[in-house]
């Protein structure tokens, strides 16, 4: 089979399934249940360091949680 | 030791240009090299000025904003001249008198439509992305912007492409390739400053101190990323000589059309969508003072938006060479971007729920909801006239020129002018704006302009495309071509007064955002000991 067609048949074949589970996979992560507080989160996060960026040593809840800092 | 190297670079980069404009092989390359060199002479003398100086002390605990500063001036500097640019060409084919004969091959329509095309387009939209991307993406990293003084290399090297770019236009050195006209030259350079820009934006993320990369920051990266990839796949060319302007296309006939638009289209998306959207995403919460309507939404739009339009492409090749089948993807994959574009809008404007009544009181919320009332409107208006059955009758009439313009007048314009009355007065360090009134003024301006300017390119590109397809009983055409041109005549000067308001509301925008700056009160120093909220 020449390159053209080879590409062609991988595209509308295993190309394709491979783009459509990944989108699915998103839509199906997104909808997760329990993700939505963690959604709200996100939401909020241009409310939170207006003037300054944070501080690396910041740490409010302890050690497991210093890569993140919250005002 | 680093001044010492800047010196020598910007001294061997002066010579090679001096030697470069000495065998230069045409005007524009004369021109070009010439400015290269003036450039970079000044570069070294101003590096020379100020060696052994002592460096200022730069506080590496706030934000990076002095970039961020002159990019709002240069959007709006920018902004004006493409406007006035777009106007003066819109008149030029209401009035051809105004093809002056003395500025014959230089400033008749044909050398101003790329220059007005991409002064509005990387102009003055890219500088409002790059300096929108830049201070986006520092607040929600809640991070100081990666990279240092890479950061001003970004906004300098690209008001130098851009320089190079509009000259290059008037003197004759094009690629003729939509949108991406420029020279290969002038591409390498581009190239160069794109991939700093992108390791400057992903530096940022990268360290950022939250652990989520928020949704702007997503659509910012893909505009980035995909920008890089087009704009070196469809500039893929051999220059003719390296003391010339010209290049050879490494594409040809139907595959080098099918590129062209795949980069055209994408540049749409990517540049022109996926890029303001960011702003979207950012700035209208920001303005309502609300988070975005729904989080989990705006990850779908995202996602789905990405995978969709970079497809679309070949709907601007409908009956031409290019093969069925593709005209037909192209075709499907416009349809299927109504889906995420309408949720997007839906997004941006639910965002405003419970807050309705700042429309009322806010000139910036207005502006920012029109922006997005045309986001959706041109994202149906599109896909429709991607339909081959519509297509047949739009294409090639002004009702495509009406639709991109009520795209980048109504939501890329709009959105950016939101963003910039909402930065000028943090970025100044200002209490607020210095004039509401005008923000209305200028809102007002620019809504009836924008609809001047869509309603008589929609009555013009119908009634275009109705006489270019009238035939007689006997099967022969009614009109010639010259019968159209005739007919346009007065929507082409509703088409001018219409792009008249819009400069004047873009230059009443100025004179705010100047008075803004320099006489607006001063913001008051937050209360130290702030309550924990």
């Amino acid at each position: 089979m020449d390159t053209y067609s080879a590409m062609r048949h991988f595209a509308d074949s295993w190309a394709l399934l491979a783009l459509t589970v990944f989108f699915v996979g998103v839509v199906v992560w997104v909808f997760r249940p329990g993700s939505t507080p963690q959604h709200r989160d996100s939401a909020n996060i241009p409310f939170r360091h207006d003037d300054k960026p944070a501080r690396t040593e910041t740490t409010h809840d302890g050690a497991t949680s210093n890569k993140e800092a919250r005002k | 030791m680093w001044d010492y190297a800047k010196v020598a670079m910007f001294g061997v980069i002066a010579v090679c240009a001096a030697i470069a404009a000495n065998y230069a092989r045409d005007m524009a390359y004369l021109v070009h090299a010439l400015i290269i060199m003036l450039v970079a002479a000044g570069m070294m003398v101003y590096t020379l000025r100020r060696m052994g100086e002592a460096k200022p002390v730069v506080d590496t605990t706030a934000y990076m904003d002095d970039v961020i500063r002159a990019g709002v001036i240069a959007t709006a500097f920018w902004g004006v001249v493409g406007f006035i640019a777009g106007t003066f060409i819109a008149s030029q084919l209401a009035f051809p008198q105004l093809n002056f004969e003395w500025a014959q091959g230089y400033a008749n329509f044909g050398r101003l439509r790329p220059l007005h095309t991409s002064a509005v387009i990387f102009a003055f939209g890219g500088n409002a992305l790059i300096a929108t991307s830049f201070y986006v993406v520092q607040r929600t990293s809640a991070a100081r912007l990666w990279g240092g003084n890479a950061g001003w290399f970004v906004f300098w090297g690209y008001q130098l492409f851009i320089v190079l770019a509009a000259t290059g236009y008037l003197l004759g050195a094009t690629q003729s390739k939509e949108y991406a006209e420029p020279e290969w030259y002038v591409d390498w350079w581009l190239t160069i400053v794109w991939v700093v820009y992108l390791a400057v934006f992903f530096g940022t993320i990268l360290k950022r101190k939250e652990k989520h990369i928020y949704v702007a920051n997503w659509f910012y990266l893909s505009f980035i990323v995909t920008i890089a990839m087009l704009h070196v796949v469809n500039n893929l060319s051999i220059p003719v000589s390296l003391f010339g302007s010209k290049s050879v296309q490494l594409f040809a006939g139907v595959q080098d059309a099918m590129t062209q638009w795949w980069y055209g289209h994408n540049a749409v998306g990517f540049f022109l969508t996926a890029g303001f959207l960011g702003m979207m995403y950012y700035f209208v919460p920001k303005q309502a003072e609300r988070p975005v309507y729904s989080y989990k939404l705006s990850i779908i739009h995202f996602w789905a938006l990405i995978f969709l339009y970079i497809w679309a492409g070949p709907h601007h090749l409908h009956y031409t060479a290019l093969p069925d089948w593709a005209s037909t993807l192209g075709m499907v994959f416009s349809i299927m971007l109504w889906m995420p574009s309408w949720g997007g809008m839906i997004n941006g404007l639910m965002t405003l729920s419970g807050a309705w009544d700042k429309l009322r009181t806010d000139p910036i919320i207005r502006m920012m909801v029109v922006s997005i009332g045309f986001y959706g409107m041109s994202t149906f208006e599109g896909p429709m006239m991607s339909i081959k059955a519509v297509n047949s009758l739009s294409h090639y009439t002004d009702w495509t020129i009406g639709h991109v313009h009520s795209g980048a007048l109504g939501w890329n314009g709009m959105i950016t002018f939101g963003a910039l009355y909402f930065l000028a007065p943090r970025l100044w360090n200002k209490e607020r704006l210095y004039s509401s009134a005008m923000v209305s003024w200028h809102f007002w301006l620019a809504t009836i302009g924008i609809v001047l300017y869509a309603a008589s390119m929609w009555v013009t590109g119908i009634m275009e495309g109705l006489m270019w397809r009238e035939v007689d009983a006997q099967g022969f055409l009614v009109n010639s071509f010259a019968d159209t041109v005739d007919a346009k005549f007065p929507m082409y000067v509703v088409r001018a007064a219409g792009g008249a308001m819009y400069v004047t509301g873009a230059l009443i925008m100025c004179y705010n955002l100047w008075k803004t700056a320099t006489s607006s009160p001063a913001r008051q120093a937050a209360p130290v000991a702030a309550p924990a909220e």
